[in-house]
């Protein structure tokens, strides 16, 4: 079998569990959705962490304006967004959503969570990115706590008392089923589309930045569009994250869910370091590892769980600090395209020593 | 022949430190042009200003006859006046090959240009580059585990793969194994005369600038004190001073 069909066959098999997952094990649907959620916020992270050298600690604010603004969408079409935060906890008025509306809703309300996290991120990207190192890691988890504090106060939004998405109609069944596919496919699809980036010349240009941002620029590319063109396309699909992550939760609180930077903008850095940052495929498996680790320690560590984490978070960062693939990489360099040694077959007259 | 670059009455002071005094060159297009001067002269800090790493107190720079002394970086290079750098730069977590091929002209590159799959005469141009300055069985090697004369003659290979119209080179011979610098300088010569590169070249190595350049400048205490052809300069007693410590 050549590399290509291995890769197909790989990548066929990886479509059938994914596929079937929902049916195989129908008690963990709803984790199974997280999981792929995380596949996306590690990969969308590793984009300027781990590939372009930028550490975000704030790609949590991507994610919750697209979960804001998609719910908002859903309910806007119908509704007074005012009256239906405002009505919450024992108002007359109820709110009904039929299938057509629902998927209206839905099929636009992604889209425009997208939209406006890129926004944001071209627009908060101009700025902070000029910022390297740790000030840049720094600067941006401020900006995840202070869109948190933003969405706490604002009532229109709900504020401190978080927002409930549309209640889906009956015909739509088992919901985390539902939105399962959703984010199954969302997985399916950043995986696909970074994959393809990283193989153009896009993707080369962030790795350059990433070991020599002053040589980038001084051999003419440029540095400032390159990296807010990354961020805006990791938050095009946080942003879709984030929609599908509210109505699957069913609750928006706009700190805990929404904005969580203690929860989300910390364990998407984690998963990609885990799995090995600057790789296609180490997010993917530091999510996956991730998610196990995470829903085996709530089930039999439970009032340690974070205590448990915080172990891994300090095991991870003194024994792995490349992760699982930067580890394998070092250790197997053939594997991954790169050599340690000259490859002395070449046409050169002579080498230089 | 038409000068290239035009430097005039430049003054850059760090502070209280005047760097470079009212310094004025020319270097004509299609030559080898040498910067020479004492540690300490302000050889670098002309390069840097000419590129624009730094804003200039006065005078002016004149590239191809437009003014560049307020441009940026990115945007100076993009004219196609390249450098290199005394500390040698390169992407050193990846490939000399990956090192090559983002190094490729941006000159009319937008953004949307970028997100092209590589193309094969790209590569092809890598590989005859890499092999040019003898890399190329190395070019799958990641460019931080090269030593730091292979870095160099990488540096070298990724200026000449900008195809740019001038190339300022940082001392492209220090920390160069001897044996190899005898290659490295018949390589700038080719790569003026083949590739039709106007260079401008900082060295400490009195043999190699002179048997390199056809005209030189020579820096002391910021100020320019003399130039003209290397036996010249080479013979004059203000350089000699300067060099030897007769202040």
């Amino acid at each position: 079998m050549s590399d290509a069909h291995k890769k197909l066959a790989g990548r066929l098999a990886i479509l059938a569990v994914g596929l079937a997952a929902p049916f195989l094990f129908p008690a963990y649907q709803s984790q199974m959705a997280e999981l792929w959620l995380f596949v996306v916020f590690a990969l969308t992270w590793d984009l300027a962490g781990g590939q372009m050298g930028y550490n975000s600690f704030g790609n949590v604010v991507f994610l919750g304006i697209g979960m804001y603004a998609c719910v908002l969408t859903q309910v806007g079409l119908l509704y007074d967004i005012g009256i239906y935060n405002g009505a919450r906890g024992g108002g007359s008025a109820t709110f009904v959503f039929d299938l057509p509306h629902y998927l209206e809703g839905l099929a636009l309300g992604l889209p425009v969570g997208a939209l406006l996290a890129a926004l944001a991120a071209a627009v908060l990207g101009a700025f902070v990115l000029g910022m390297r190192g740790h000030y840049f890691a720094i600067c941006t988890l401020g900006l995840g706590v202070a869109a948190g504090e933003v969405a706490n106060s604002w009532e229109w939004i709900g504020a401190g008392s978080g927002m409930v998405p549309p209640t889906p109609p009956q015909v739509i069944g088992d919901l985390s089923r539902f939105y399962y596919y959703f984010a199954f496919a969302l997985a399916a699809v950043t995986f696909l589309v970074l994959g393809w980036l990283y193989r153009t010349r896009f993707g080369l240009a962030i790795n350059a930045i990433r070991d020599d941002e002053d040589k980038a620029e001084a051999m003419g590319l440029q540095t400032t569009r390159i990296k807010v063109a990354a961020w805006v396309i990791a938050a095009v699909f946080l942003g879709v994250s984030g929609g599908i992550l509210g109505n699957l939760k069913r609750f928006i609180d706009p700190i805990d869910t929404a904005f969580s930077g203690a929860t989300f903008g910390v364990w998407m850095v984690l998963m990609a370091i885990l799995g090995g940052k600057g790789t296609l495929w180490g997010p993917v498996i530091g999510a996956v590892l991730f998610e196990v680790i995470k829903e085996a320690t709530w089930t039999y560590l439970l009032g340690w769980q974070r205590v448990a984490l915080g172990l891994l978070i300090v095991i991870i960062v003194v024994f792995f600090p490349q992760g699982i693939l930067g580890w394998l990489r070092e250790r197997f360099p053939d594997r991954f395209g790169r050599r340690v040694e000259a490859d002395l077959s070449g046409t050169a007259e002579e080498t230089a020593r | 022949m038409t000068a290239i670059l035009k430097v005039a009455g430049v003054s850059k002071a760090f502070g209280g430190v005047q760097a470079n005094r009212n310094v004025s060159l020319e270097v004509e297009a299609g030559r080898i042009v040498g910067l020479i001067g004492p540690n300490g002269s302000g050889k670098t800090t002309l390069f840097s200003s000419i590129v624009g790493y730094h804003p200039i107190d006065e005078g002016s720079i004149r590239f191809e006859g437009q003014e560049i002394s307020r441009l940026r970086v990115v945007d100076i290079a993009r004219l196609g006046l390249i450098r290199t750098f005394q500390q040698t730069r390169i992407y050193g977590g990846m490939t000399c090959v990956e090192n090559m091929l983002i190094s490729s002209s941006q000159r009319d590159a937008r953004l949307l240009d970028l997100f092209q799959a590589r193309s094969p005469e790209r590569e092809e141009r890598a590989g005859d580059l890499l092999d040019f300055v003898g890399l190329y069985p190395k070019r799958k090697l990641e460019a931080g585990s090269l030593s730091f004369g292979q870095q160099k003659l990488l540096e070298f290979a990724m200026a000449l793969m900008n195809q740019p119209k001038m190339l300022m080179l940082d001392e492209p011979t220090a920390g160069i194994n001897p044996t190899l610098i005898n290659g490295l300088i018949d390589r700038l010569k080719r790569a003026n005369e083949q590739f039709g590169i106007t260079l401008f070249v900082i060295e400490h190595n009195m043999r190699v600038i002179m048997n390199l350049a056809e005209h030189i400048y020579c820096l002391a205490h910021g100020e320019l004190l003399a130039d003209g052809r290397p036996e010249e300069v080479q013979n004059d007693p203000r350089v000699l001073d300067a060099y030897l410590g007769a202040h």
